[in-house]
């Protein structure tokens, strides 16, 4: 499907050495615009170190990663973000003390000028907010109302249309659904698929299978920092890709003894 | 847009609020209050004894705005998340070195304040790059540098000029530009004026007879108020504001969408070394001289005046309307019981009193508004 065109993205045989442990042992994995690429993996399997590595927090001991074909070298997250990639953390997303536009607009803060002096421009900020929060389908109270009072999936909402907001091209999530209720990923969920829908390319981080085949196109399995290989949607069985994230053999014998469940 | 839209698709979940509630659920609230009950206390207990009068004001004004000096410092640093355990240390520090400049190696006033401030900024940031760098609490960073910057405040002076106070500073400072916008007065024609139409008390015998008992408004206060005006314009109306905010509510969030948290952190060590210097200032050209025990206890006032006024200890959160609220209400306490004719030892009583129930009251506010449970 989104394989016409070309790869926003291309990360080829990224490796990541902390000290003497590789966390990463050469994984390639190519994004493309408007896709939802899902990549799966257990603990430790290396998604973290892999998504920072992508967003300009670790920069990679070996390979090559190219944005829009170009070669791209991030020292800092900043670099990543004005390049067009943004990334929403699962518990860091916003600060809880902060009313929701100016965690909406942390960083990007608008500026209006007055002679000399630049003032934050609130009320810019708070219009923008309501409508873009509007858009996603989040009814505030007002623009001044803390994060703290937002649930979880609420919040979750708010970094990801802060995230379009400011022309993301790539946005990566990670574990977005892992700490929410059903009601509340179901429409986290819902908000990817309308953001991939404005062919921005989502990464989408989970250890959670069922998660992933709702909104996924491609699904890559990273184990022990390497990758199993990218499957396209309706290629897999949800019992396949949980057995690559396992590493196979284990889980299979679990999975007797659980009669299915997991 | 956002009326029309909010009613049309309000949620049955989300409360309306009346506007009195909105209005009164701030930051500032505990604040406001404390200052309404002190004020209504002392004019009650305290409304005939001069405490209301112009030099009585003047006296209690005076003392508030040292505090609010050094708690616009701390609110913000407080808001970006450390603490400051330095500034009274700073005080004398800054005190002496203006003095041995001055005193000792007979700079030009305006050069040893300049070259005191240089210095005691770039202390601000040494204990700031530390924090930042090591990772360690700034409570353990600054009570380090308290001993220090105490350590040599009182062996400076012994070794050069073998006492612990140097004084002359006023003489040297007498026709200084710099040291007039320290220890000058302003306004003066203004309260000329006030004493000749009756309206504040004149001086009736004595060598300035005619004159009024209030001269003119102390540079020290124009200094608390330009700096309340700054820090509160500085925090709620700029982006660097917002990075405040930011650094002290969730480092790590802030980092990741791109605030330059380390450099907000020392940039706030530093203006609260700044604020500790205007002081201490304002101190040395008020008395002409300097101390090795100036300052003393001062960290923890300041701190106090920005709890009453409604920060969270935690950083992330508070007011700077609100730190000057709780310095007034410090000042006005602490002159007011004076003129109550109580026991001024019960001073600390009072104000133990005060913070508790300021703090519990800010709690609660915040609980309405952050929405923590």
């Amino acid at each position: 499907m989104s394989s016409t065109h070309a790869p926003i993205i291309q990360m080829k045989g990224i490796e990541k050495h902390f000290g003497s442990v590789i966390a990463l042992a050469g994984v390639s994995v190519d994004i493309y615009p408007g896709e939802c690429h899902c990549l799966l993996g257990d603990n430790g399997a290396g998604k973290s170190t892999f998504i920072k590595t992508m967003s300009g927090v670790h920069k990679p001991t070996k390979g090559e990663i190219l944005f829009e074909d170009k070669p791209m070298h991030f020292a800092d997250p900043r670099d990543a973000i004005s390049a067009g990639i943004a990334t929403v953390y699962q518990d860091l997303a916003m600060i809880p003390l902060m009313s929701v536009s100016r965690n909406f607009f942390m960083g990007n803060e608008p500026v209006r000028r007055i002679g000399p002096l630049k003032l934050f421009d609130h009320d810019y900020a708070n219009r923008v907010t309501m409508e873009e929060m509007g858009k996603m389908g989040i009814n505030l109270r007002g623009p001044d109302q803390a994060v703290g009072t937002l649930s979880g999936g609420e919040r979750q909402t708010v970094a990801i249309a802060r995230a379009v907001h400011f022309g993301a091209k790539v946005l990566i999530l990670d574990e977005p659904t892992s700490a929410l209720g059903v009601r509340q990923t179901a429409n986290v969920l819902a908000t990817i698929d309308k953001v991939r829908k404005q062919d921005i390319a989502v990464v989408f981080i989970t250890h959670n299978v069922r998660h992933a085949l709702a909104v996924g196109d491609r699904f890559t399995v990273l184990n022990r920092g390497k990758t199993l290989g990218t499957a396209q949607r309706g290629q897999i069985t949800p019992e396949e890709l949980q057995d690559m994230m396992a590493g196979g053999q284990e889980l299979v014998a679990l999975e007797d003894s659980l009669g299915g469940t997991v | 847009m956002t009326e029309a839209n909010a009613a049309a698709i309000s949620d049955e979940r989300v409360k309306q609020q009346s506007g009195l509630r909105k209005a009164l659920i701030r930051p500032e609230l505990g604040g406001i209050c404390g200052t309404i009950i002190v004020f209504s206390l002392f004019l009650i207990f305290a409304g005939d004894s001069g405490m209301f009068n112009a030099q009585g004001m003047m006296n209690w004004s005076t003392v508030s705005a040292q505090f609010m000096i050094i708690a616009v410092g701390a609110c913000l640093l407080m808001i970006a998340g450390e603490f400051d355990l330095s500034v009274g240390s700073m005080i004398g520090f800054s005190g002496m070195m203006i003095a041995i400049f001055t005193v000792t190696l007979e700079w030009p006033v305006w050069q040893a304040i300049l070259v005191t401030f240089a210095l005691t900024v770039a202390i601000g940031g040494l204990n700031g790059y530390i924090v930042v760098r090591t990772g360690l609490p700034s409570f353990i960073v600054t009570l380090a540098f308290l001993f220090i910057l105490r350590g040599f405040t009182i062996y400076l002076p012994q070794i050069i000029e073998r006492k612990t106070i140097i004084g002359g500073v006023d003489r040297a400072a007498e026709g200084d530009w710099l040291a007039a916008l320290f220890g000058g007065k302003v306004l003066t024609g203004f309260f000329t004026w006030m004493g000749e139409a009756g309206i504040i008390d004149v001086f009736e015998r004595g060598s300035r007879a005619g004159q009024p008992v209030v001269e003119g408004v102390p540079m020290l206060i124009v200094w608390a108020i330009a700096l309340v005006i700054f820090g509160h314009i500085l925090l709620t109306r700029t982006q660097f504001g917002n990075w405040i905010f930011a650094a002290g509510g969730d480092a790590q969030a802030a980092r990741y969408v791109g605030v330059p948290v380390n450099r907000v952190k020392i940039l706030m060590f530093m203006f609260t070394a700044f604020c500790a210097t205007v002081f201490a200032t304002c101190q040395v050209m008020e008395f002409g001289s300097a101390g090795a025990d100036r300052g003393l206890l001062k960290e923890f006032e300041a701190i106090i005046a920005v709890v009453i006024g409604g920060a969270l200890l935690t950083g992330g959160y508070g007011s700077v309307i609100g730190a000057a609220l709780g310095a007034l209400i410090f000042g006005v306490v602490q002159q007011g019981l004076f003129f109550a004719g109580v026991e001024s030892s019960l001073f600390r009583v009072f104000l133990g009193v005060i913070l508790l129930f300021a703090v519990i009251l800010n709690t609660y506010i915040r609980r309405i508004i952050t929405g923590e449970r």
